[in-house]
């Protein structure tokens, strides 16, 4: 008998991941890390509910293409190394 | 990607970028850190609830295993059913997940999720709480607490907000004896991941309160969310606590803060007097006193 659980569709008639939602198009702020005073603690990448931070040595590189700016890695962030800037300035 | 020494929970994701959840969103942390937690070879079954439209607009997908779609009352009718083809086909080492907001679990799923359990499926059920039902425009569920303004209670001059407490779903499953039943909060990812590693482990049916702040519906700046989960236990309003064959054990006691602390940060309880306040807070504090002393006294 074949295994099932190989065979079942990841959700009923999707094909494409969904990072083919652009959905940093909704931002309002965007996040700037200050990458002298980060502390390699990953918070940010551990709060970030759309997981759009990856670690890269420890340093977070957000991708901001799905960030959708909540701001939760800013107001987490231990050494305040992050912060929010309205879109179209700064 | 090398694993960093300092992360405190799994590096690997098994949610992609791109999810229509609003900004700051709770419950795509709980789908995060659950799925750290359990890991690859496990299958979701998602009622009406928010994280329904989570996938975007079709043809896409937000999750790395299979997520299947059922009837609003029928998580735990469904997650039975998948259950059940899997032990026929020999694949017992797959990990089914029943995943539904508050209003599809302590209202509308709620008989079938007493079936399952007094039937012992071997499961886990998890309930993502942001205590009203969010998806469809903040209406008042029987999770609710008191004194939450909803757009089904809203507040003016009738003083229509919600009257009545919330619904205590870990009471009620508590009644089924199961095997294990814990609450989690996202602002606790470590103790999250170290109680879906527990639960996993345990064969029959489990069940997991999880803690999922909702900006839009709590009113509240969508960067707050952590910083309320984490007011939430430190003020004792969702304590985190586990329930292992019956025995109670607090996993984690909060600093014991001002339940105003919490209250203040979300609109949804601005219109609160004192008074009101320091119900909440004497309810807040009773209830502790009767859990410590409840972990106190093992079986």
């Amino acid at each position: 008998m074949t295994k099932s659980y190989e065979a079942i569709p990841l959700t009923p008639i999707s094909s494409e991941p969904s990072t083919i939602n652009k959905t940093g198009l909704w931002r309002v702020f965007y996040p700037v890390v200050d990458l002298e005073k980060c502390k390699k603690c990953t918070l940010c990448w551990k709060f970030c509910p759309d997981a759009t931070i990856e670690l890269v040595d420890g340093i977070p590189v957000i991708d901001l293409e799905f960030c959708k700016g909540c701001g939760i890695c800013a107001n987490e962030c231990p050494a305040k190394c992050i912060v929010m800037v309205k879109e179209g300035e700064g | 990607m090398a694993l960093t020494p300092r992360t405190t929970i799994p590096e690997e994701e098994y949610a992609y970028p791109g999810s229509t959840g609003c900004p700051g969103c709770g419950a795509n942390l709980v789908m995060r850190y659950l799925l750290k937690g359990l890991g690859d070879r496990t299958i979701v079954t998602i009622p009406a609830c928010c994280w329904a439209v989570m996938p975007g607009y079709w043809p896409s997908h937000c999750l790395k295993i299979p997520m299947v779609y059922c009837a609003f009352e029928a998580t735990a009718a469904s997650l039975s059913g998948i259950r059940a083809a899997l032990d026929v086909r020999g694949e017992t080492d797959v990990t089914v997940v029943g995943f539904a907001g508050d209003g599809g679990t302590v209202d509308i799923g709620l008989q079938a999720l007493s079936g399952a359990a007094e039937r012992q499926t071997d499961a886990i059920y998890v309930m993502y709480d942001n205590e009203a039902y969010m998806n469809t425009g903040i209406q008042r569920s029987g999770s609710t607490p008191w004194g939450a303004w909803t757009t089904t209670t809203p507040v003016g001059d009738a003083k229509g907000f919600k009257r009545e407490p919330k619904k205590d779903i870990m009471r009620i499953m508590e009644a089924h004896d199961v095997p294990y039943a814990a609450t989690v909060s996202v602002g606790h990812p470590e103790d999250f991941v170290k109680k879906v590693r527990k639960a996993k482990e345990v064969s029959g049916f489990r069940f997991i309160h999880a803690y999922s702040p909702c900006p839009p519906g709590w009113r509240m700046n969508p960067m707050k969310t952590i910083e309320v989960a984490r007011l939430a236990v430190d003020s004792r309003i969702f304590p985190l606590y586990e329930i292992v064959n019956g025995d109670l054990t607090i996993t984690r006691k909060g600093k014991g803060v001002p339940v105003s602390e919490y209250l203040s940060l979300q609109g949804r309880f601005a219109h609160l007097s004192e008074e009101d306040i320091a119900k909440i807070q004497i309810g807040v504090d009773e209830a502790f006193a009767a859990m410590e002393k409840r972990a106190a006294t093992k079986n």
